[in-house]
């Protein structure tokens, strides 16, 4: 086993496994969210079970951070491999004519991402963790909504995490469907696949800009 | 027709290269590619130069030797073709042309547009092949029925030519889709399935000693094989890498 | 001085006999001792003969017969006299290169003819395994017959020094064959069997090939099959997943196997693949890039070859106890061919120098169905299958000035009418129609192009024309579909699609050079060369007259005679890379067992490369103006024009006289640049065009000496009043061997008779 994720495959099949791992996250952080469009306590309610329950904080959360961080050291290995895999480059090279500009430049959305991850960690799970652990306020089961609205109060936040979600969304249409290319899956499904990968890449991220504009516009 | 060409000239492995501009005239658009190229290196030779040196054998779409990366593009801007097959009638008048090697750190420059592919030969050499006598004293050949489909799935894949565009267009430099035609073939052979498990594991392995990339699903190799061999072989070659690590 | 002599047996004075009586013929052998004496090996053949009948000038009359045709049996005492004469070559180990006619020996087993392959395989002497690891061989050409035969060898334990000139052995030209491969399996059940297999080649090569050989390759053809599907090579299957197989050209069976329209690539890859197998287990060392430049010789044996390494241009020496030959024909003596373009005739050339005969050089197949030249600049031609003469008919317009408007441009073919349409082959060959074999296609084609009646801008093209088919399918199509068959753009549609199912992408192979689209207006084609029959000579055992040197594969002579069926060469290949060479190779090799590794270091290594050296420095330095490509062109033209598909005697002699003019001026003037020590192709390509320009001679000699209509060498004065193929079976059942000589003028002939016990000789007609 030692040797499959160091061979080529074994790698590609990490960072497939990886990526899917995120996305589910991806969707499970959607679909929490888009409750705070509908339901103000809904969204507290899981908010707080979230941000509470044992199993999510020391479990869940170290293992979400390690993939987060597996996904992208690993990204980036696989690059500066990439990029030593041919010195020399080409005087005249169209990518354009042969692939999709997306799945040419996973390094720059997935940099773009990782910007807006340091930035989004910053927003909210720092003042999260400074809440709970450095400063050990008490619980208060009803202060996520309000957190919330407040974040989105500044338009240039809302812009860059629109701008983000718009790499995200590059990101994701690609991602999908090379991760089950690269865990093999089989060409039957493959078209059924694409189109999954392109509503979920062009879906999610729309969805995430709409709650944050939802929020900037309801309290402007 | 009348051409600029901007051709990349490197003496040797050792020497550094630079690209060097050419113009040519009275070009016949009905002029293969390669054919344009004998006129210039015809008239090299008359001006005393050293005629651009290009890998090319049976100009017939088929030995893989041609491999010239054209306007950013293995083979030329055409599809399905090897560069032999490519027709000046493709090009406009007073058209620039790049004319590139085939580039990879696994394919070393020789000279010019010549690199060298045994980085392939020794992938195969590490396990593309079943391992039988030839003595003909085998089973008859209609001793074991294999489905049409598998037959035709692994002829598709048995149709490489072994020339390398899916390397030079890959933006990785990665040789997955050779390696996983050939795996293909066997594996869905029954006669090779018997070493499938190893098959797989030292070709990729040396796949990987060569110092090719890694995949990232781009495509790009699919779509510039001049046999439009699919990336379903090497979603199959996944999985077959990953069945052969359970089993090991 | 070793030769083999017949006599008669006196017993008493010659003055005491009459001239009726009889006397037992003998068969003499004069064997040069150390001592300087001579000892006498006599062995009585049995075969009587009457004083008045025998010819004690055998050995000046050309086919060496001892007993004059006025004895009422002697064919068949001769036969006799001369199969005595063989056994006692083959007692005699230790013959060095053959010098006269009785000691061109063929080898050919005793025993019926369907015996004599597995006789022989049992009569040969083995190396025992542990003896193989000891011993190295040569195999120069890694296509279907190198390739092939480098696996066996490396398999059986021999250890195999493999060499090729181009960077993978996976890219031997073997690699662009199309059609298919024979093999008598029958699994049609169409009444194939090994005898009609080997009766179909036998015909097809026009009577100009050993029986013995071409039976044992019909023979081993159902191996080969068995093998390369064992190997993973995928054939076409059908539904119920068995084999299935297509017919072609000249029979009546079913019995090709393909894999569609790449059968080639396959196959070569199979043994590429068995290759690979060892090469990983190091029984193979592989030399790409390398081209052999002479064999060296050493106490009469071939013990090693001489290389160029294309890469940084060294002269390297490599020994090893046998050499054996896969280097392919040299069909580019044409400049135009279907020929890859590095494919040459250097490394046969090189042991022809050295003592090899060449066998039938000017047997050349010409293909009939390739796309036309276009223009000064082509390079190569290219090859449209043969299986689209099933549906394509061929024509060119009736009337000269129709052809001289569509030349123009002024006339489009599909405006012709019916009536001004001359479908020559239909006309003249009612019979088989537009499904004659290749030689007589070929033939017709230019018959109708020097009248005039050509229909591109060169003048050297005919129409293959699809519309009557695409109709005929069309409207069955449309019945079957229960559509309108009077509806002509539907049919044409329809059968548009029929036609494209068949032969789509050799359409779009076409439409990709010619830029015209096939299934509107009729395809051009014009016959190109294709294949050599002609070769190195070898005997039964593969083994050319340089004993230890062996050819194998379309190098050598052996199978095709004067024409090759299609489907053929593939055959050849394999069988004899992989069944043939391994198995006669042991019995020459048994002697070897004790010698040891074979030294590099001898004299007469250094004398090769030394001779190689000088003569790459020569030309290097050769303050040349023209390039080798406009001499290879000139040589091409002049063998296209004068010893092309048809010959005559004052065009032959012409082409003699040019070659030699020209290959002077190729010494004098022409021009290598760039650096001997590097990747030089110009340099690689005047090597080979040297000695295409002294085939090209032997070629032109060959068919000047052959007065006779055969296969595809066809001579103008021997022809029937139709214009068909004049054979002379009396005075030219031979196969011509070739001694080389500086002044290739005078090469010299030996003449291996062939006999023809199993088959009868008979006119091929296809009327």
């Amino acid at each position: 086993m030692k040797s499959f994720f160091r061979s080529s495959i074994g790698r590609k099949i990490a960072m497939a496994l990886s990526g899917i791992f995120l996305i589910v996250f991806l969707t499970q952080h959607f679909l929490i969210n888009i409750t705070s469009v509908f339901s103000e306590s809904i969204f507290n309610m899981i908010s707080h079970f979230m941000g509470n329950n044992p199993l999510v904080q020391f479990i869940l959360q170290p293992i979400l951070i390690a993939g987060v961080m597996f996904h992208f050291i690993m990204g980036f290995v696989l690059e500066w491999q990439n990029r030593k895999a041919r010195p020399v480059t080409y005087a005249m090279y169209k990518g354009s004519k042969n692939s999709m500009f997306v799945s040419r430049n996973m390094i720059i959305s997935g940099i773009v991402i990782l910007s807006f991850l340091a930035l989004h960690f910053y927003d909210f799970w720092v003042p999260e963790m400074d809440y709970k652990y450095v400063q050990s306020l008490p619980e208060d089961p009803d202060r996520y909504y309000e957190e919330l609205v407040h974040r989105f109060e500044n338009p240039i936040r809302v812009g860059l995490y629109c701008v983000s979600f718009i790499f995200l969304s590059l990101h994701l249409i690609h991602g999908l469907s090379s991760s089950t290319q690269s865990l093999g899956t089989n060409n039957k499904y493959a078209m059924t696949i694409k189109k999954l990968s392109y509503a979920f890449g062009i879906g999610i991220p729309i969805g995430f800009c709409f709650i944050a504009l939802y929020h900037y516009f309801l309290h402007l | 027709m009348k051409l600029f060409l901007k051709i990349w000239r490197q003496k040797n492995n050792k020497s550094k290269g630079s690209m060097v501009d050419y113009e040519i005239e009275d070009i016949s658009p009905d002029m293969s590619f390669l054919e344009m190229m004998d006129v210039l290196n015809e008239r090299i030779i008359d001006e005393g130069g050293d005629p651009v040196a290009f890998d090319h054998d049976c100009r017939e779409g088929i030995c893989g030797s041609c491999s010239m990366f054209i306007n950013g593009e293995p083979h030329g801007p055409e599809k399905l073709i090897t560069t032999c097959q490519l027709h000046m009638r493709k090009f406009k008048d007073e058209d620039t042309i790049y004319i590139e090697p085939f580039r990879a750190k696994a394919f070393p420059i020789i000279k010019d547009l010549v690199v060298d592919r045994t980085a392939f030969d020794r992938i195969q050499q590490s396990g593309g092949f079943i391992s039988i006598n030839t003595s003909g004293n085998t089973l008859d050949a209609n001793t074991i029925p294999i489905e049409k489909e598998s037959a035709d799935k692994a002829f598709d894949a048995a149709t490489c030519i072994g020339c390398g565009a899916c390397v030079a267009s890959c933006k990785n430099s990665s040789a997955m889709l050779f390696v996983s035609a050939k795996v293909s073939q066997f594996s869905l052979l029954p006669q090779g399935k018997v070493e499938a498990t190893d098959r797989v594991l030292n070709m990729v392995n040396q796949m990987d000693e060569e110092g090719f990339g890694n995949c990232t699903n781009t495509g790009a190799c699919h779509v510039e094989c001049p046999k439009g061999i699919s990336l379903d072989y090497i979603a199959k070659l996944n999985r077959e890498y990953v069945k052969a690590n359970l089993k090991k | 001085m070793k030769k083999i002599t017949y006599s008669l047996n006196y017993r008493k004075p010659k003055e005491e006999y009459s001239k009726t009586d009889e006397l037992t013929v003998c068969v003499r052998y004069y064997q040069n001792l150390p001592n300087g004496k001579n000892k006498v090996v006599k062995k009585s053949t049995g075969v009587k003969c009457k004083l008045k009948d025998w010819d004690s000038d055998w050995h000046k009359s050309e086919n060496r017969h001892p007993i004059k045709s006025t004895d009422s049996n002697y064919l068949e005492k001769n036969r006799i006299i001369r199969n005595k004469s063989i056994d006692l070559h083959s007692f005699i180990k230790d013959f060095s290169p053959l010098k006269s006619i009785s000691s061109l020996n063929s080898k050919v087993p005793k025993g019926p003819l369907h015996l004599k392959w597995s006789n022989h395989k049992n009569d040969v002497r083995l190396v025992s395994p542990a003896n193989k690891r000891n011993i190295d061989i040569i195999v120069v050409g890694t296509g279907l017959a190198g390739g092939s035969a480098c696996a066996t060898l490396a398999e059986q334990g021999y250890n195999v020094k493999a060499f090729c000139f181009q960077d993978s052995s996976r890219r031997a030209h073997s690699i662009a064959a199309q059609g298919g491969i024979n093999a008598a399996k029958n699994y049609q059940g169409d009444g194939d069997s090994v005898h009609r297999l080997f009766y179909d080649t036998i015909k097809g090569g026009d009577y100009r090939s050993r029986e013995s050989n071409v039976y044992r390759l019909a023979e081993v053809s159902s191996s080969i099959i068995d093998q390369c599907v064992a190997q993973g090579v995928p054939f076409a299957r059908e539904y119920g997943g068995l084999l299935d197989n297509r017919s072609f050209g000249g029979v009546l069976v079913s019995r090709t196997f393909y894999a569609k329209g790449q059968t080639g690539q396959q196959l070569l890859l199979g043994a590429y693949s068995a290759m690979n197998r060892q090469v990983a287990r190091g029984k193979i060392q592989m030399n790409t890039r390398h081209e052999m430049m002479d064999i060296v010789v050493v106490d009469g044996k071939a013990r090693g070859i001489i290389t160029r390494n294309l890469i940084n241009g060294k002269i390297e020496k490599h020994s090893a106890h046998a050499v054996v030959l896969a280097t392919g024909g040299y069909g580019n003596l044409f400049y135009l061919s279907t020929n890859a373009m590095g494919s040459n005739v250097s490394a046969a050339w090189k042991v022809h120098k050295k003592g090899a005969l060449f066998a039938n050089p000017s047997f050349t197949q010409i293909h009939p169905t390739c796309i036309p030249v276009s223009g000064d600049y082509q390079s190569k031609l290219t090859l449209m299958s043969e299986s689209l003469r099933n549906d394509g008919r061929i024509w060119v317009p009736k009337k000269i000035e129709d052809a001289d408007k569509i030349r123009k441009g002024e006339l489009k073919p599909v405006d012709l009418k019916e009536d001004d349409r001359d479908y020559y082959l239909e006309r003249r060959y009612p019979a088989f129609g537009n499904l004659v074999p290749r030689d007589v296609a070929s033939r017709a084609a230019k018959e109708r192009c020097d009248l005039g009646f050509g229909v591109n801008k060169t003048g050297e093209a005919v129409f293959l024309d699809f519309s009557s088919s695409i109709i005929r399918y069309g409207k069955e199509k449309a019945l079957i579909n229960g559509l309108d068959t009077k509806d002509l753009k539907l049919v044409k549609e329809l059968g548009e699609g029929v036609i494209r199912s068949k032969y789509g992408n050799l359409f779009q192979m076409y439409e990709k050079i010619v830029d015209e689209n096939p299934y509107k207006t009729p395809m051009m084609i014009y016959p190109a060369v294709h294949y050599t029959m002609g070769g190195l000579w070898v005997d039964y055992n593969l083994m050319t007259t340089i004993p230890g040197c062996y050819a194998i594969g379309e190098a050598n002579f052996s199978d095709h005679g004067a024409n090759r069926l299609g489907a053929s060469a593939l055959m050849q290949g394999l069988a004899d890379g992989y069944f043939v060479l391994p198995n006669t190779i042991n019995d020459y090799l048994a002697d070897d067992i004790k010698t040891g590794p074979i030294s590099d270091k001898s004299p007469e290594f250094e004398k090769a490369k030394k001779n190689i050296e000088e003569k790459i420095s020569k030309i290097m330095n050769n303050k040349g103006s023209k390039s080798v490509d406009y001499f290879h062109k000139i040589l091409g033209k002049i063998i296209w024009n004068n010893c092309g598909m048809s010959r005559n005697k004052n065009d032959l002699k012409k082409a003699i006289k040019e070659i030699q003019k020209l290959r002077k001026e190729f010494y004098k003037s022409v021009r290598v640049n760039g650096d001997q020590y590097s990747f030089n192709e110009s340099l690689a390509k005047v090597l080979r065009v040297a000695d295409f320009m002294e085939l090209g001679e032997l070629f032109a000699l060959d068919a000047l000496n052959r007065n006779e209509s055969c296969g595809g060498h066809f001579r103008e004065e021997y022809q029937t009043k139709e214009g068909e193929a004049l054979r002379n079976d009396e005075d030219y059942k031979f196969v011509s061997a070739w001694e080389y000589n500086q002044n290739i003028e005078f090469s010299k002939l030996h003449k291996e008779p062939l006999e023809f016990e199993n088959v009868e000789l008979k006119n091929r007609s296809y009327k």
